[in-house]
């Protein structure tokens, strides 16, 4: 794999930054390059949070993603405002529970996911971001199985142990979901 | 050695200074700066340290001046507005040769400006700092585990020079993770601050620390001798990073946030054949000159990229001096500039991809 530039985008309370620092983590286990750069400021409040994340052999230049390779959205006003940023021949992981508009572009590869849905069902509420990192991972294979369980576990405090779990299960139900 | 971590900038800074014995922190909140002040609140006491949130910068600055005048490691966090505030205690500790740390997490200005990354407080750092004849340290880190190294550095050359020193950050910087590997904690050397005024016992004559000298004899004597400091710094502390600059044509001299954006750039230019280098300066006062210098001659043009409207680019005027042409990019307010940006640059000065 040479770089992978993702950026991850929805409202604010929906774990984008969360999403983005297990991607770190199973990053940095699997001994590459990284940087974790959340937006941060007053639109955080209510609005729409992003976080870009660069994984690469080499040091990593600019940490923020202006083009990325992968975008996450899980939210509308995070499609449109960052759809025409991803490089041709990228990748758009929608969470199609939340975002009911198609992704225009017709050069780029998209992923629909039921993500919010599927977590829901199983209940999982609020582990949508986890289960699309799933998909993720199953779609670029970033880094390997081991990896992204050490960079959950890094992830998730001490304290709040007890979520490992529901966030193992989300993962997964990301990686079995259906094309 | 310890383990490699992901940390935020922010958070490295207070773990660094930590690890490099500091046990006083004295501040007050200011995005994107706040994750120091927090972290220090919540290490400091545990590890029987002192943090303090002052009603004010002003007050935090003094309380640094208060400290470091009795011999330890202190330090304080702010974000630009913040040392705009500190301006006056900051000329008061140079003058009373006291040393310290001062962090700045740059954000966008004049006035409140914003919140969002800038390195518009360059000439602040090196040049007008507050009223008076004097300098302070100012580095410049561009990874979180440039910043963590740094700050021992930092801490260190501040006492041997006894004058303060700055880490000039930003809000990127600040607020993105990266793998770091802390330091080892050490304890710095208490005995070698022989003029602090932290009690004797009556064991000897006390020690002063002023920056009032009414006789203006007396004063310019004791600046003439910070001054003989400074030189001996500029001398042997100019520290920079060269990347590709050997063979180059375009020099790049970029700092902090603005020469990550420059090394993506580079990297893209030399695929397309154009020969581009850089100098990141890591000092910033004092200005790595001799590193500049070094490139004169096979250098066909600098090119200096910041976060700002052109601040160090006169430095870079002031070293290249006529013997190549010195341009300018930058992007202000808060906006970080794209490695493409850049790049056009780049070959805009090249007159083209061959």
């Amino acid at each position: 794999m040479s770089d992978l530039n993702v950026l991850f985008a929805g409202f604010g309370g929906q774990g984008i930054l969360f999403s983005g620092k297990v991607m770190a983590y199973a990053a940095l286990m699997e001994g590459k390059e990284l940087s974790w750069l959340p937006s941060y400021g007053p639109e955080m409040r209510g609005g729409t949070a992003s976080c870009s994340v660069c994984i690469s052999d080499k040091a990593i230049g600019s940490p923020l993603v202006v083009n990325p390779d992968v975008l996450v959205v899980m939210n509308l006003p995070s499609l449109e405002k960052f759809e025409k940023d991803v490089v041709p021949g990228g990748l758009i992981i929608v969470d199609s529970s939340i975002v009911k508009k198609d992704v225009t572009r017709t050069d780029v590869r998209v992923v629909r996911i039921d993500a919010s849905r599927i977590a829901e069902d199983n209940g999982l509420k609020g582990a949508a971001n986890m289960v699309i990192l799933g998909r993720l991972f199953k779609e670029t294979g970033f880094c390997s199985a081991e990896n992204l369980d050490l960079g959950l576990q890094k992830s998730v405090p001490t304290k709040k142990a007890f979520l490992l779990d529901n966030n193992r299960k989300a993962i997964s139900l990301g990686i079995e979901s259906e094309y | 050695m310890n383990e490699k971590v992901l940390m935020k900038g922010n958070e490295a800074i207070a773990e660094a200074a930590i690890a490099a014995g500091c046990r006083h922190f004295f501040g007050y909140p200011i995005t994107p700066q706040t994750e120091v002040a927090a972290y220090m609140s919540k290490r400091m006491p545990k590890i029987g340290g002192v943090y303090l949130q002052a009603e004010s910068e002003v007050a935090s600055i003094n309380m640094v001046l208060g400290a470091g005048a009795a011999g330890v490691r202190v330090m304080t966090s702010t974000s630009s507005p913040g040392i705009s505030l500190m301006a006056e205690g900051i000329s008061y500790i140079a003058g009373s040769d006291v040393p310290c740390l001062i962090v700045n997490v740059q954000r966008g200005g004049p006035g409140l400006g914003g919140i969002q990354p800038s390195q518009a407080d360059y000439f602040q750092a090196t040049k007008s700092t507050a009223h008076g004849d004097f300098h302070i340290l100012v580095f410049a880190p561009s990874t979180v585990q440039e910043t963590v190294d740094m700050i021992s550095t930092a801490f260190d050359l501040g006492d041997k020079y006894r004058m303060p020193a700055m880490v000039l950050s930003d809000g990127m910087l600040g607020q993105m993770m990266e793998p770091v590997i802390l330091p080892e904690a050490k304890d710095p050397d208490k005995d070698s601050k022989n003029w602090a005024v932290s009690g004797h016992g009556n064991k000897r004559e006390h020690n002063v620390v002023n920056s009032l000298y009414i006789n203006p004899q007396e004063l310019e004597d004791l600046v003439k001798a910070r001054f003989e400091r400074y030189k001996i710094i500029q001398e042997n502390h100019q520290m920079a990073e060269e990347y590709l600059a050997d063979d180059a044509d375009i020099i790049i001299v970029a700092y902090g946030s603005s020469s990550r954006v420059s090394r993506s750039a580079i990297d893209a230019a030399r695929a397309q054949g154009i020969k581009v280098g850089m100098i990141r300066p890591i000092t910033l006062w004092p200005f790595p000159e001799k590193f500049i210098n070094k490139h004169i001659g096979h250098t066909k043009a600098f090119l200096s990229v910041e976060m700002s409207m052109g601040q160090m680019v006169d430095d870079v005027r002031l070293v290249v001096n006529g013997r190549a042409p010195v341009e300018f990019y930058g992007r202000t307010g808060g906006i970080i500039p794209t490695p493409k940006e850049v790049l056009e640059q780049i070959i805009r000065i090249n007159g083209g991809v061959q």
